[in-house]
């Protein structure tokens, strides 16, 4: 069968980050076929590199069996590759018909032909069966109608592969079949489509084939028949990293975050999550598990303040946090590790010492009476960082973009386990970094649960979860489904759980 | 080290200030004059002793400008409307400073008080607009610009004008002699010049008190790593809104100190040919000295000198609009290397590090 997409050992390399490792992929002409993985799998860059957005470090791509040589997305097009991207690239006050032909046509001082255009596009929609109105203006769609819109505009460019980056995040269910009827007519008439997502359900109904992606490598590509939802949840999240050692001593009685019926809708009024209660104990490691997606990064940023709540209750150490803002709420106690340290937790053009105060500038120990901040107590502090934390860096002067990915994140940890917090709230604390510095970031969180501090951790990494914490909550479709006791579950279960298979 | 990333630093206004001279001649050479003659002039022009003070009174308002843009682009705001805000602050100022006496220092900070309290409140108006009702504060600092222009115009006609007076165009009451600020020429022995604007000492503490604010307050920290990166800012507990409106509230104070420079050393009341324009020329000043306090300094006395130098021009039948080229120029090619060197310096850094992880 010919071959619509054939990657070959591709490599990207950004700096701190192995985004894309040897990554080897082959699409079958016709197929619609799923890359399924966690974020930061390296799904986005592989796109990004197969639509001409990024160039590889090293690898070839054939497109239909020629060898493809893309610098930029127009290189792609021409080709016969379309994307739709999860956010959309619609001017929303022109009309169906204009933002279809925008770019098109370059017209200098005359008057472009719309019913030329309205006829081939008609055709176009009739072909692939795909229904719109090509008069009414953008900004008066559904989010359904608007991707619509994005799919016909690449296959009336001509595309024969079309890209959809997890094309149903933003969907409501019934936009979703509809999603998928068109899909499969597309399929019918010979499009071969990419399909990226993390939802292993739709993966599995709608995909022939199904490469699996997981910390810069592609694991495997396995037909949709031959595989079950377990299967590809164990290969998405892996168990090949070094285990945690089990905990020492017991958790303490005394609680010291409750939340109560956490509930948060999006603008467009889809619920977040609802009914979220848990306790979290004092020495104790909550884990959170969860597919990226269902709603347990907004519930940690809700605790934080970030994420605004439609109603719910949360009460730290018997203090209700409502009237708190983000600040307020870190400075009484509450630290906070963001699941994307470049982007949320440090200043990447500045030094060290800088970043060693970010999220603490308002305390005492880095303000002074006068409103100024205490330079000396940053550099004392972010020295006592990277020699407890084994940051390598030539010193506190160095810029954290400098730094590797690892180093990074042992400074952010080291950074907020500083002040002997009550709670620390650590997303995705070991993401994308060697497994040097994963070991001394789990020796870290256990040593200071041993002595006292409370953690809520939601990891993708389940052996991670598994290991570190002592109770675990299971997170799906933006509800709290499970709660279990650590010792008592394997990977495979928790799997179950987070994908909705077990109850 | 970090010597030598100031030192290369430093060489990008080098670099840019080199490649317009360069760029200047060549567009005297076509328009037939000698560069080299004419930069002659203006260079034996503008280092007379009258030229010096004339540079120095000129750059003063210039540097604050400057400095009130710059408040803002720390955090990535940019407040197009100081120009509004320092006329609405000067006409005020210079109306109620009209209306008694007292000593002088107390008088001079009254009106101080006052231009900045007026300009402030003009800002605040951008900064709730973005915060309330998210209106981009380039469109409604442009806007309000138009807006005080207006009311300048319309208010300094009627509610402002001097009473009884037998001038024909519209202008307040001249400032009492306390409202007055001495110049400077004594303490430097320059009696025989004209006055050296008093405002000068303004300027300076003006210079240090934003050096303070921005790079040793926790406020200014708070505005620097918005600037960087909002959405860290966001986690890092700062209050985006909040900081927003301090953010222009303080540009705006800042802007208020603009006009007072001319107006407690030279004019002594708002007439219809105050000067204008300069809260549009503290934009490229703040962006060659690249926010800093020093860098901002030497950009308003570049740009006076230039302003200064350029009045010989017309003398000795040179266009003198080449000067206004020249500013360009260097504005423009200023940024590009800086960029450039922004990523040499990244680079270095990526460079040492990784050298160290290698150890």
């Amino acid at each position: 069968m010919k071959l619509a997409i054939n990657i070959k050992n591709i490599t990207k390399t950004y700096p701190g980050v192995l985004a894309n490792s040897d990554v080897s992929i082959k699409v079958k002409s016709g197929d619609i076929h799923a890359i399924v993985g966690e974020n930061g799998a390296g799904k986005s860059t592989l796109m990004k590199i197969l639509y001409g957005m990024v160039k590889p470090d090293s690898g070839n791509i054939e497109i239909f069996e020629n060898k493809a040589n893309m610098s930029s997305p127009k290189d792609s097009i021409n080709l016969g590759i379309g994307m739709v991207h999860q956010h959309f690239m619609l001017a929303k006050n022109l009309t169906v018909l204009e933002n279809i032909i925008l770019g098109i046509d370059r017209p200098f001082l005359k008057n472009i032909k719309l019913s030329k255009y309205k006829t081939e596009i008609q055709k176009v929609m009739e072909l692939y069966s795909l229904n719109i109105d090509l008069n009414q203006y953008v900004d008066e769609l559904s989010v359904g109608e608007k991707q619509r819109v994005e799919i016909i505009k690449v296959l009336y460019r001509g595309a024969k592969i079309l890209i959809l980056d997890e094309p149903t995040a933003v969907l409501v269910p019934q936009e979703v079949k509809d999603l998928f009827k068109n899909l499969k007519d597309l399929k019918n008439n010979g499009v071969t489509v990419l399909f990226i997502s993390h939802k292993l359900d739709e993966v599995l109904e709608i995909a022939d084939e199904i490469s699996v992606m997981r910390s810069g490598q592609m694991i495997d590509t396995v037909l949709n028949d031959n595989v079950s939802k377990t299967q590809l949840a164990e290969m998405m999240i892996g168990k090949s990293l070094p285990t945690p050692p089990a905990r020492l001593t017991s958790t303490d009685e005394e609680v010291i975050l409750k939340v109560e019926n956490l509930k948060s809708n999006d603008e467009n009024g889809r619920t977040i999550f609802e009914d979220v209660s848990f306790e979290v104990h004092k020495s104790e490691i909550l884990g959170i598990a969860g597919v990226e997606g269902n709603g347990q990064k907004e519930v940690v940023e809700a605790i934080i303040g970030i994420q605004a709540l439609d109603s719910g209750k949360v009460i730290f150490k018997n203090n209700d946090l409502e009237k708190q803002g983000t600040r307020e709420r870190l400075e009484s106690g509450i630290s906070f590790i963001p699941e994307d340290r470049q982007l949320q937790a440090m200043i990447m053009e500045m030094d060290l010492t800088n970043n060693v105060i970010i999220g603490r500038q308002n305390i005492k120990k880095y303000k002074s009476s006068l409103g100024t901040v205490k330079m000396k107590n940053a550099v004392n502090e972010s020295e006592k960082v990277i020699s407890a934390f084994e940051v390598k860096t030539p010193g506190t002067s160095t810029l954290a973009t400098a730094l590797s990915g690892g180093n990074q994140q042992k400074f952010v940890v080291g950074r907020e386990l500083e002040d002997d917090p009550s709670l620390l709230i650590a997303s995705q604390p070991t993401r994308g970094i060697d497994i040097g510095a994963q070991a001394l970031i789990w020796e870290k969180l256990r040593n200071s649960r041993d002595e006292g501090l409370s953690v809520l951790l939601i990891s993708a990494d389940l052996e991670e979860l598994i290991g570190l914490s002592d109770r675990i909550i299971v997170f799906y479709q933006g509800k709290l489904v499970k709660e279990i006791e650590a010792e008592n579950i394997t990977p495979e279960d928790l799997g179950s759980y987070m994908t909705g298979l077990k109850k | 080290m970090k010597m030598r990333f100031r030192l290369v630093s430093v060489s990008a206004p080098i670099i840019a200030l080199t490649i317009s001279f360069g760029l200047s001649s060549l567009i005297l050479l076509i328009i037939g004059k000698d560069p080299y003659e004419t930069f002659k002039i203006m260079f034996e022009y503008g280092i007379r002793g009258k030229s010096i003070v004339s540079i120095i009174n000129r750059s003063i308002p210039l540097y604050i400008s400057a400095i009130a843009v710059a408040v803002g682009f720390k955090m990535g705001l940019f407040n197009i409307g100081v120009e509004g805000q320092y006329l609405m602050g000067s006409l005020v100022a210079a109306y109620i400073g009209a209306q008694f006496s007292i000593i002088t220092p107390l008088h001079i900070l009254f009106i101080i008080i006052v231009a900045v309290a007026t300009s402030s409140l003009w800002a605040a108006i951008a900064g709730y607009l973005k915060v309330e009702k998210g209106i981009h504060e380039v469109i409604s600092t442009i806007m309000l610009n138009y807006i005080g222009t207006g009311l300048i115009a319309y208010s300094l006609t009627t509610i402002f004008d001097e009473p009884n007076s037998n001038y024909d165009l519209p202008r307040t009451k001249e400032l009492p002699e306390t409202g007055k600020m001495p110049p400077l020429n004594k303490f430097f022995n320059i009696e025989d010049l004209q006055d050296l604007h008093g405002f000068l000492v303004i300027a300076v503490l003006v210079g240090i008190f934003y050096y303070w604010l921005v790079w040793k307050t926790t406020l200014g920290f708070d505005l620097r790593i918005t600037g960087s990166n909002p959405i860290a800012a966001k986690f890092s507990g700062i209050n985006p809104n909040k900081l927003v409106v301090i953010a222009m509230i303080t540009s705006g104070g800042f802007a208020g100190l603009v006009g007072l420079g001319p107006l407690l050393s030279y004019f002594h009341r708002y007439t219809i040919d105050f000067p204008t324009g300069l809260g549009f020329a503290g934009i490229g000043v703040a962006l060659l000295g690249r926010n800093h306090p020093f860098g901002m300094a030497v950009g308003a006395l570049l740009f006076a000198f230039l302003q200064r130098s350029a009045q010989i021009l017309d003398l000795n039948d040179v266009p003198k609009e080449i000067e206004q080229m020249m500013q360009a120029f260097i504005l423009l090619i200023v940024v590009v290397f800086y960029e450039v060197i922004r990523r040499f310096i990244v680079k270095q850094q990526v460079k040492d590090a990784s050298k160290r992880s290698d150890e």
